[in-house]
């Protein structure tokens, strides 16, 4: 008998492993929810084409995943994504990357690519955190939180992404946490098949960089947090806002059809393209 | 005059690389219709992209380069390619990166405040060692400046704005001709050597209405980036072939390739922590350009045969060029001496040249649109064989004639 290779390894660079992400680290599930989700699905990483940033969530994809993968600047995964999509909608376009990128530095462009509702899958991983860096202040760190960068506490408010991203326009999104693993991956299979804008937020954990700083040195420190804080968004009716905060609403919060980008770019591109032809033949 | 490397677009005969065919440039010359034409620089580089194969253009509008947005959103679906308005410079580089791994040539086109925030990801480009065109027509800075007027004030920038070392390739037009022109040669340029290539325009040149001819299939060469031939399980996207240019894939084709812009081995796969990997990398993506000077440099000679004592020297670039013609006639019929060498490709810098003609004059003058830019360059590469004298002009007008023979007499010792 030969020596035993998980059947999921054709889809990870194997050459690179073992990975280099902290013991305990969200990264990991992220990434074991994602390959297990391209799985299922049938998607051939031959046609897809991951796009990340700068942090450690952006080594999810690249280079762990077997595709082509652009490792851009950082906040800038969507910006190149688009300009993939536009020229290859056959391609299943997914950027995965941190809080900090796509909804700090990058948020611009997180709020023009769901507007637009581009056919992009974008799965940021939030864990409150600047993570590679060290541990400072994010715009997704809660309130009152001691980071590397607040030391006294944070004074902002913890900025609610998804939400974002739903009032932007994006047809699909939803929230989960990495002590949902299956759902996540589930959600991360309809986010992949659907046309268009789909982005989910992934609750993660930091317990090197930012754990160890609030006293939740493990990832089940983390994980126990994120299964007894959860609640689902059916469950959320009646509640206020003050109850809400202190809850991580998990579940889809919306899917719905509308108009995608690139689909409407190239009817123009075949509009235009016939009337220069008609006029040729004229 | 004496024209070094600058091939006449009426020369060979060429045959467009794939996947560019006769019939797609067809198109895009019955896109374009009238063979010659009355337009505006920023028109003339949208032409030029169109010509040259571009099919991607991602931008952010700003005076004075939005023209070329324009043409390029009407004119790019007609061809079959694709137009899009991002949220700002930043994205559009991006974006157009992402277009050229995705198999098409592509192009932004800016000015200064637009430039600046660009420099990041030219880097990246630069980096990843990925073929684009940047256009940038510069206006006054710094900062918000004088948006609706001309400069030649991005120079240094368009070298040295990303950080740490690299080469690109920008060049100077200076006529509405030469927009179309090098805006091709700036798609050629990128391609060979795998670099973003910057085309330094101005708002002068770029608003200017002149009468422009557009090339036939045939006329002009048409390049597109080497590709692998390697089976895929052996490919490397990084791998040196001994050219220093690597073949490059595109996305979707079953390559699996890792770009990052991190330091990273023949493999694509980071390697951040080690000197001599760093080096490597580094000293090629500077080599591939520095070694290839002779074929990317264009000057324009425009000598006499006069001695060294008597002769003075001006060197000229861009849009500045034009009242330089102007100043050289002048001066020569009052019985003054002058070689003129004009500079088309800014970088890499044309040192070897300048430091020739700084051997044939007893001074050299540098009118430009800044305070003093090429002028440094100049006098780094005269090496002390003979004065520089700097005439910069700011404030979006450009020099006089007699402004610039006022400063040949005024620099005379
Ligand atoms: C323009 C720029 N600014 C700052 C940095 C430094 N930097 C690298 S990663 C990072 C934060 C990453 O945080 P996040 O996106 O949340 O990812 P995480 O590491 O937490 O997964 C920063 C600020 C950078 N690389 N580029
Ligand atoms: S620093 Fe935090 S986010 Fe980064 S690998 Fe370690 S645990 Fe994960
Ligand atoms: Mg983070």
């Amino acid at each position: 008998m030969g020596e035993y290779r998980h059947r999921l390894m054709d889809y990870v660079r194997e050459e690179i492993m073992p990975h280099r992400f902290c013991v305990g680290c969200g990264c990991g599930t992220v990434l074991n929810a994602f390959v297990n989700a391209v799985e299922e699905i049938g998607l051939e990483p031959t046609k897809m084409v991951c796009v990340s940033g700068i942090g450690c969530s952006s080594w999810i994809p690249s280079p762990y995943f077997r595709s082509d993968t652009l490792h851009t600047t950082h906040g800038r995964p969507i910006a190149f994504a688009t300009g993939v999509k536009i020229m290859r909608p056959d391609l299943t376009v997914v950027v995965i990357a941190g809080d900090g990128d796509v909804s700090g530095i990058g948020g611009n462009h997180l709020i023009h690519a769901a507007r637009r509702n581009i056919d992009l899958s974008v799965f940021m991983v939030n864990n409150m955190i600047y993570g590679m860096t060290g541990g400072q202040v994010a715009p997704t760190t809660p309130s009152g939180t001691k980071t590397s960068t607040t030391p006294h506490r944070n004074i902002e408010p913890a900025f609610k992404v998804a939400d974002l991203v739903m009032t932007a326009g994006a047809t699909y999104v939803a929230r989960w946490t990495t002590y949902h693993v299956f759902p996540l991956m589930e959600s991360m299979q309809n986010a992949m098949t659907r046309k268009g804008f789909s982005f989910i937020e992934i609750i993660s954990q930091c317990p090197d960089n930012y754990g160890r700083r609030i006293g939740k040195p493990t990832a089940n420190d983390f994980l126990k947090q994120f299964r007894d804080d959860a609640i689902r968004i059916n469950k959320t009716e009646g509640m206020s806002e003050e109850q809400l905060d202190k809850r991580i609403v998990i579940g889809k919060l919306c899917d719905r059809e509308r108009p995608e980008y690139v689909t409407q770019l190239h009817e123009i591109i075949r509009e235009q393209v016939a009337a220069v032809k008609r006029e040729k033949t004229k | 005059m004496e024209h070094t490397a600058i091939q006449s677009t009426s020369a060979k005969k060429h045959k467009p690389a794939q996947p560019f065919t006769r019939e797609e440039f067809e198109r895009v010359r019955r896109v374009l219709k009238k063979k010659v034409q009355f337009a505006q620089g920023d028109v003339a580089v949208a032409y030029g992209a169109l010509l040259a194969g571009c099919r991607f253009f991602a931008g952010y509008p700003i005076t004075p380069a939005t023209e070329t947005a324009e043409i390029m959103s009407r004119l790019l679906p007609q061809v079959g390619g694709t137009c899009i308005q991002m949220e700002d410079e930043i994205a559009s580089v991006g974006a157009i990166i992402g277009a050229s791994w995705a198999g098409a040539k592509s192009m932004t086109a800016t000015s200064g405040p637009g430039f600046s925030l660009m420099q990041e990801n030219i880097g990246y480009a630069a980096m990843t060692e990925t073929p684009c065109v940047i256009v940038d027509v510069q206006r006054s800075g710094p900062s918000t400046g004088q948006p609706t007027e001309g400069a030649q004030g991005d120079i240094m920038q368009a070298k040295w704005g990303s950080h740490g070392d690299y080469e690109l390739i920008a060049l100077s037009p200076s006529t509405v001709q030469e927009c179309l022109d090098f805006t091709i040669k700036a798609f050629n340029y990128s391609e060979t050597y795998r670099v973003p290539v910057i085309l330094l325009a101005d708002g002068i040149i770029g608003h200017t209405r002149e009468k422009i001819e557009l090339p036939e299939y045939g006329d002009i060469q048409i390049i597109w980036r080497k590709e692998p031939t390697v089976p895929k399980a052996e490919y490397q996207p990084f791998a040196d072939d001994g050219t220093k240019v690597p073949a490059m894939n595109v996305f979707g084709t079953g390559y699996h390739s890792y770009i990052t812009g991190l330091t990273h081995a023949e493999t694509g796969y980071p390697c951040t922590d080690s000197q001599p990997d760093h080096h490597q990398l580094v000293q090629r993506l500077c080599d591939k350009i520095r070694d290839n000077r002779k074929k990317i440099i264009m000057v324009e000679r425009d000598y006499e045969n006069s001695t060294r004592d008597e002769t003075v020297g001006i060197v000229s670039y861009g849009v500045t060029t034009r009242t330089v013609y102007s100043a050289v006639k002048t001066l020569r019929q009052a019985g003054t001496p002058v070689n003129h060498l004009r500079i088309i490709t800014n970088w890499p810098f044309p040192e070897q040249e300048v430091a020739e003609l700084a051997g044939r004059v007893n001074r050299i003058i540098v009118p430009e649109l800044n305070l003093g830019q090429v002028y440094h360059s100049v006098r780094e590469a005269v090496d002390g064989r003979c004065p520089v004298t700097a005439c910069g002009k700011i404030g979006g007008e450009m020099h006089t004639p007699r402004e610039i023979i006022e400063a040949i007499n005024g620099s005379a010792d």
